[in-house]
């Protein structure tokens, strides 16, 4: 390993967020004390507190990372990204939050039983938070064993899978929920002092937002905008693997128009495509957001249902206004570190946000200083990530598989001691797929993950909570049907794009010419369907829905009887007393 | 409220107070969607039928990424606001008349 080529300060700053990280969770271990602390944070986290841990989560490494990364290659179509992780939000808000908190149990699956009384449904339920779970996972594992191997050349990717891994199953097997609430609203902050902070730096040496998309223009930037300023402040020249200019900074760019350009349609044919790929990108992304169950199960440590809509209101601020600046990264990337281009992947434009800060010296004092603060950034992104994942996950296990299903007669005690064990067993096997993944793309993975849910969780939670008429067989048929649908269609087109890539490098090692496989030549001639496997949002979720309604209709009988006692527990103000009613009623009859 | 646990015959356990406090919730929110889904999936067609506008220079930005990149979150925090301020109030309301109406049973 080759010591000098480490930068202290880097390795400084991520060390103090790593063992801040440990500290918070020892310090919070001594007042997590109940069943409850653990599953849902007692109930009692107040609302900036909640907001700002909501939007540490949620932060992902593909968020501080994949998002510049993308905007630098993609141009902008890659903007839909930040907006539509933000706004997914709202639609939380506004048919989800409020319904689910007022329903009041600890996790998704919870609430899966509780609205159709299936403890079946609870089990497919669990599947799938554990499943989605583990999806988006990895792609965080990865992301800290690519940026370890950054600050320290020379190390092993699976150090940074191990360290990362480690620390966190070591605070949520401590602290619990509860922990991992402070933990994960000091990362958020930390986040956004590492992400704001370099970009007004780099800003006021190289010029605002507005002036460096002005270079981005066909024929070059305006005389007058090239000369003002001091030479080295000028522009770089785009290597040849860039997108030209035309096509990044106007919509329909390199992302969304890949499956017709690859069949050869003129542009004029290629521009519905394009507007088709766009608008089942925002769905999956919209939908997907409000689907994910670790996002989900914080609306449960609400003290209150006004609590949640405010939380949910902050955690639109505040992430809105994180997402203002990742794009500002791929912008500056593009201008000033077009070298950049040239490779592909995390050695790529994705660590455009870990190298910019070094175009102020990769020796002065500032840049590295700089840079520090931006991989402590990237640290506490995939630590909060992953808190939030292993909670979730640990809690499924811990309350519905142990507490329900395997022993449902354990006291509070019992449930504890194995949220400890299950924290640890699900924190091991994520670390070990976690080293596994080092060839898998970030973001593609990521995406994956927002398709599958919005197709799954999304139509459930909306329909339960707004449809009376919703039976068990057709929640259950709807959020199967439309999660493997998409997950059918994802791997499809990852495999192919896998088999077409080894194909191509094969070809090029052997010098040959490449000759296409046969899913490559199908694409081809039918881009419309590539484009309808590669991003299925626009169609699996209203097959999901359809699913649901059609399924229960058919299933009329097995409406429950209470229907209209939940409609009224998920709806009446929390003022008048429902929901302790119902719980009497049901301990009353046996639940 | 003195209630009985086990007496659901009164105004808040009736048919009627569900259907009015859904529809009611229902309609907010549906509004609140319609004006985010308008420039949602409105900016997409604009850029579609209406590109050179789109790519009017608006102090270096062009329009639609101004829109996109930068104006889209104020937008929708408004809307958030607008939703959260009016569905507390709703709250309030439903409360109000459902103690209005269990106090004076024959009413309904």
């Amino acid at each position: 390993m080759d010591f000098s080529q480490i930068n202290p300060w880097i390795l400084a700053l991520s060390g103090i967020t790593v063992i801040a990280t440990i500290w918070m969770g020892f310090r919070s271990a001594k007042t997590s004390k109940s069943a409850s602390d653990f599953f849902v944070a007692g109930r009692s986290v107040s609302v900036g507190w909640n907001a700002s841990a909501i939007s540490g989560e949620y932060l992902s490494a593909a968020s501080f990372m994949g998002i510049a990364g993308m905007v630098m290659s993609m141009g902008y179509d890659a903007l839909w990204y930040p907006v539509c992780y933000a706004c997914g939000y709202l639609f939380l808000l506004l048919f989800i939050a409020g319904p689910l908190r007022r329903f009041g149990a600890y996790t998704i699956p919870d609430f899966a039983e509780g609205r159709f009384d299936s403890p079946l449904f609870r089990r497919i339920a669990v599947c799938f938070v554990l499943f989605i779970g583990f999806f988006y996972t990895m792609p965080q594992m990865k992301g800290a064993g690519t940026t370890l191997s950054y600050i320290l050349p020379g190390l092993p990717y699976w150090v940074g899978v191990v360290v990362v891994g480690a620390v966190i199953t070591l605070n949520v097997a401590l602290g619990g929920m509860k922990g991992i609430t402070l933990v994960q609203a000091v990362q958020y902050w930390i986040k956004m002092f590492a992400i704001s902070l370099p970009i007004f730096v780099l800003l006021s040496v190289y010029g605002g937002y507005g002036k460096n998309l002005s270079f981005n223009q066909s024929g070059g930037p305006p005389a007058i905008e090239r000369s003002a300023g001091p030479a080295e402040h000028a522009r770089k020249p785009l290597p040849e693997k860039a997108p030209k200019d035309e096509a990044w900074i106007a919509p329909f760019g390199p992302l969304t128009t890949k499956a017709a350009k690859a069949a050869g349609l003129p542009p004029e044919e290629a521009r519905p495509l394009s507007l088709l790929y766009t608008y089942s990108l925002i769905i999956a992304l919209v939908c997907g957001t409000a689907g994910l169950p670790h996002i989900l199960v914080r609306f449960y440590t609400n003290p209150d249902g006004v609590a949640a809509k405010k939380t949910t209101m902050w955690v639109m601020i505040l992430i809105g206004v994180f997402y203002v600046f990742p794009p500002i990264f791929g912008v500056l990337g593009r201008n000033f570190m077009p070298e950049l281009y040239n490779a592909t992947g995390s050695k790529g434009p994705d660590k455009v946000v870990l190298e910019l800060p070094t175009l102020l010296g990769k020796h002065s004092v500032l840049g590295s200083i700089l840079s520090g603060i931006t991989c402590a950034g990237a640290f506490a992104a995939f630590m909060s990530t992953f808190s939030g994942l292993l909670v979730s996950m640990t809690g499924a296990v811990a309350h519905d598989i142990y507490g329900r299903m395997l022993k449902p007669g354990a006291s509070p005690k019992e449930r504890m001691r194995m949220f400890k064990i299950a924290a640890v067993g699900v924190g091991g096997l994520a670390t070990l797929l976690g080293t596994q993944v080092e060839l898998l793309d970030i973001n593609f993975m990521v995406g994956q993950a927002f398709a599958i849910a919005a197709a799954s969780y999304f139509p459930l939670l909306f329909m339960s909570a707004w449809w009376r008429g919703m039976t068990m067989p057709g929640a259950a048929t709807g959020m199967l049907g439309g999660g493997i649908l998409a997950l059918a269609c994802v791997t499809l087109t990852s495999v192919s794009d896998i088999i077409s890539k080894t194909g191509q490098a094969a070809a090029l090692k052997a010098g040959t010419a490449w000759t296409p496989d046969a899913l490559t030549l199908f694409w081809k001639g039918h881009p419309l369907l590539r484009i309808l496997s590669e991003q299925p949002a626009i169609w699996t979720v209203p097959t999901a829905i359809l699913l649901m309604v059609l399924v229960s209709k058919a299933t009329r009988a097995k409406v429950p009887a209470d229907a209209r006692m939940k409609m009224l527990v998920l709806h009446a103000p929390e003022a008048l007393g429902l929901k302790q009613e119902y719980i009497q009623e049901h301990q009353g009859t046996g639940h | 409220m003195s209630r009985k646990p086990n007496d659901q015959t009164d105004f808040i356990h009736s048919e009627e107070f569900l259907r009015g406090l859904m529809k009611r919730q229902l309609r907010l929110s549906i509004a609140c969607a319609s004006a985010f889904l308008l420039l949602l999936f409105g900016l997409p067609l604009a850029n579609y039928l209406a590109p050179a506008l789109m790519a009017t220079r608006v102090g270096g930005f062009t329009l639609s990424w101004l829109v996109l990149g930068v104006l889209f979150f104020p937008y929708v925090w408004i809307i958030a606001k607008w939703f959260i301020t009016r569905s507390i109030a709703l709250e309030a309301a439903e409360v109000c008349l459902a103690a209005r109406k269990n106090e004076s049973p024959s009413n309904h």
